[in-house]
């Protein structure tokens, strides 16, 4: 009869772990009941490892691949560091998926701008493969990607095979290059990048995640090209403890970052102090 | 099913007291509440002194019960949202064995004062909207609320002036004091049934119905504290002072102690951790209550503290209690108890005055 508590976990299976770098693990898990988790690109799920806690993490993968999930894990803390600890085969409680993600259909007939600072690709990852995919539905596709050194690039397996694609821009940029690393790309921080891409401002719509601190930045540099508000989407991360509107810990003023987020359309929250 | 429950909820929250008036002595009374003690299988807690202060425990007698309080320390809804609640139950000797926890212990409570009926009325929507948090409601549809209006009000309260000093709804039952009887109002089925099976009352006359409409006419005026304007104003009010220079000012006196969220009746906040027990093979996930006032509420693993600043987080919970639910819910989340007052040790907490001052900031 409790059945129908909002907190109560999914079980789920660890199918895969791809190791990306020291810090980063690849996930791919699937659930227990046999049912897709049934996600949309942007939207997070609350991992459990029972006995540690509860985090939330993006769905990284395209929601056209159904039958499993991918979650892209930084280890920072207590769950997530028990996270990296798990084996193939091994059990993780899944709540979700919860939030609002990218609107799919708005976006298309448009060109997307991609801006992904860090960890930043996981979620924009799950928007890039799904537009891939139906790539007819969408114009032109530009990727700006950018981290603090070049061992902390993610799927880069991945982002070479973007990088190939006929139809789409990809800059890839780091903010410095330590010693014995190879880089044949841009150094500067990733808005070193948007002065050298070609966008149309009535078509085109950036979609930007990275660390709170990039967004500021990258929204001047979007703005001095004249990029209207309203083509600005953004994902943001606060501190969650519920999912599901009850907790109180991701408001940023009246709004709910788990329930009216994580993403947003930079008008819904340009005027909002604690928002960037 | 579950839609079924949630309504009969809702149900029972639209009962505006159409049930009728009854009377009873004031011995009969106290034995009902025996009664109710002894024969009922819902455990009766009540308003009892404690140290010169009132609080809701577990009723031994009638006699305990202290009707003519002025506030307790905490509000009744620490019995549907707990300081400490089990949610989940997890078994490390299976590969992934997970429960469910719902521990509810029916209710009846006696002795709530009409803005903390109102306190409840706010936290059922919150806690049914969107997504129903049944670890609230179950509790809550397993109580029956006994309200009392106000006999003596506190120096610090001003629920006059928030439309809270009295209420006709939201209750199962609410007494008045009239001499040496009871008036009990009838605000629900459950209420009705109570009446009927323990306690002997008579008929109310219509002189006894006018005097219940005086006294809760009366009680309005009796708060001293007031707020010096309509409350129908502060979302406004507070919308156009978000940069006012007052949260910094009274937020250097702040302690972060989060006193004033966790006293709050309207304050729902909550943090979630796992406790293993010490056999390292089962353990509970619980939530305990926890305070936007406090340092690290905002704050996120990698460091970043989205209110990294006291006075953020000290504006914070005046927008939500006057703006922030109000846009949500459509209820301001204050309803004047003054329970954040007496608690603040820098008396910096009262929303009656910072509501008061941003409103003489502007004139
Ligand atoms: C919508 C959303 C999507 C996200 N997607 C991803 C994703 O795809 N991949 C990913 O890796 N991350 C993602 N995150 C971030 C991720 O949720 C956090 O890194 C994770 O919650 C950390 O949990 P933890 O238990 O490992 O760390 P914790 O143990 O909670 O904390 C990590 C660090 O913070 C400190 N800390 C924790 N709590 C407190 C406190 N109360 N006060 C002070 N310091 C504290 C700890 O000391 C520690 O150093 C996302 C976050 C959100 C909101
Ligand atoms: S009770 Fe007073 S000192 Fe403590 S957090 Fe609230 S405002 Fe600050
Ligand atoms: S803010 Fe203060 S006065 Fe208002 S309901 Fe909460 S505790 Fe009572
Ligand atoms: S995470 Fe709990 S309210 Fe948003």
């Amino acid at each position: 009869m409790n059945n129908d508590s909002i907190y109560l976990p999914r079980a789920a299976t660890i199918k895969n772990i791809n190791r990306f770098t020291e810090l980063e693990n690849l996930f791919e898990i699937t659930l227990d009941d046999g049912n897709p988790l049934g996600h949309k690109p942007g939207q997070f799920v609350e991992v459990s490892i029972m006995g540690i806690g509860e985090a939330p993490i993006s769905v990284s993968s395209s929601p056209t691949q159904s039958q499993t999930f991918e979650l892209c894990v930084r280890r920072v803390g207590n769950v997530t560091n028990a996270m990296h600890r798990l084996k193939k085969g091994d059990k993780v409680g899944i709540r979700g998926p919860f939030g609002i993600g990218f609107d799919t259909e708005f976006l298309k007939d448009k060109d997307i701008l991609f801006i992904c600072g860090g960890l930043g690709i996981v979620p924009l990852r799950s928007l890039i493969n799904y537009v891939f995919e139906h790539r007819a539905d969408y114009r032109k596709v530009t990727i700006l990607y950018g981290c603090k050194a070049p061992h902390e690039l993610l799927f880069t397996n991945e982002v070479t095979a973007w990088g190939q694609r006929k139809d789409t821009e990809l800059h890839l940029t780091v903010d410095a290059v330590p010693e014995g690393e190879h880089w044949n790309y841009n150094v500067g921080v990733i808005t070193t990048l948007i002065p050298k891409v070609d966008f149309d401002i009535n078509t085109t719509y950036a979609v930007v995640c990275g660390p709170p601190i990039m967004y500021k930045f990258v929204i001047k540099s979007l703005k001095e090209r004249d990029l209207p508000d309203d083509h600005i989407i953004l994902s943001l991360e606060r501190r969650m403890k519920c999912g599901v509107g009850k907790c109180g810990h991701c408001q940023i003023n009246g709004i709910y970052v788990c329930q009216d987020g994580p993403v947003f359309n930079y008008t819904e929250i340009k005027d909002l102090q604690e928002a960037l | 099913m579950q839609e079924d429950k949630y309504a009969d909820a809702a149900k029972h929250d639209k009962n505006k007291g159409g049930f009728g008036m009854k009377l009873v002595k004031k011995d009969d009374f106290l034995n009902f509440v025996n009664t109710l003690i002894k024969n009922d299988s819902r455990t009766v807690v009540g308003v009892k002194s404690k140290r010169n202060k009132f609080i809701y425990d577990t009723l031994n007698s009638a006699d305990e019960l202290r009707l003519e309080y002025d506030v307790t320390m905490l509000s009744p809804n620490k019995y549907f949202l707990p300081p400490t609640e089990t949610l989940l139950r997890y078994d490390f000797t299976g590969k992934f064995s997970v429960q469910a926890v719902n521990e509810v212990t029916p209710l009846i409570i006696i002795g709530i004062h009409p803005y903390d009926l109102i306190a409840i009325e706010q936290m059922d929507k919150v806690f049914k909207d969107s997504n129903p948090d049944y670890n609230y409601i179950r509790k809550r549809e397993a109580s029956i609320l006994i309200g009392t209006n106000i006999q003596n009000v506190s120096s610090y309260a001003f629920s006059g002036s928030m439309g809270a000093a009295t209420t006709d709804r939201g209750f199962d039952l609410m007494l008045t004091n009239i001499g040496d009887k009871y008036a009990i109002e009838i605000g629900s089925i459950k209420g009705k049934n109570l009446i009927e099976k323990y306690a002997k009352v008579s008929e109310a006359d219509n002189d006894t119905t006018r005097e219940v409409q005086r006294i809760k006419t009366e009680i309005g005026s009796k708060f001293e504290k007031q707020l010096n304007f309509s409350s129908e104003e502060l979302p406004k009010l507070l919308e156009e002072n978000y940069d006012n220079e007052l949260w910094e000012k009274n937020a250097q006196k702040c302690l972060s102690c989060g006193s004033c969220n966790f006293v709050c009746p309207t304050c729902y906040c909550f943090d979630v951790q796992d406790i293993t027990e010490l056999n390292l093979k089962t353990g509970e996930r619980i939530r305990t209550w926890d305070g936007c006032l406090l340092e690290d509420f905002a704050k996120v693993a990698t460091g970043e503290n989205f209110r990294k600043d006291r006075a953020a987080r000290y504006r914070h919970r005046f927008m939500r209690k006057g703006k922030y639910l109000y846009d949500k819910f459509g209820f301001i989340a204050c309803i004047g108890c003054g329970r954040c007052a007496s608690s603040c040790l820098p008396d910096i907490a009262d929303p009656c005055k910072v509501f008061n001052s941003l409103k003489e900031v502007i004139e």
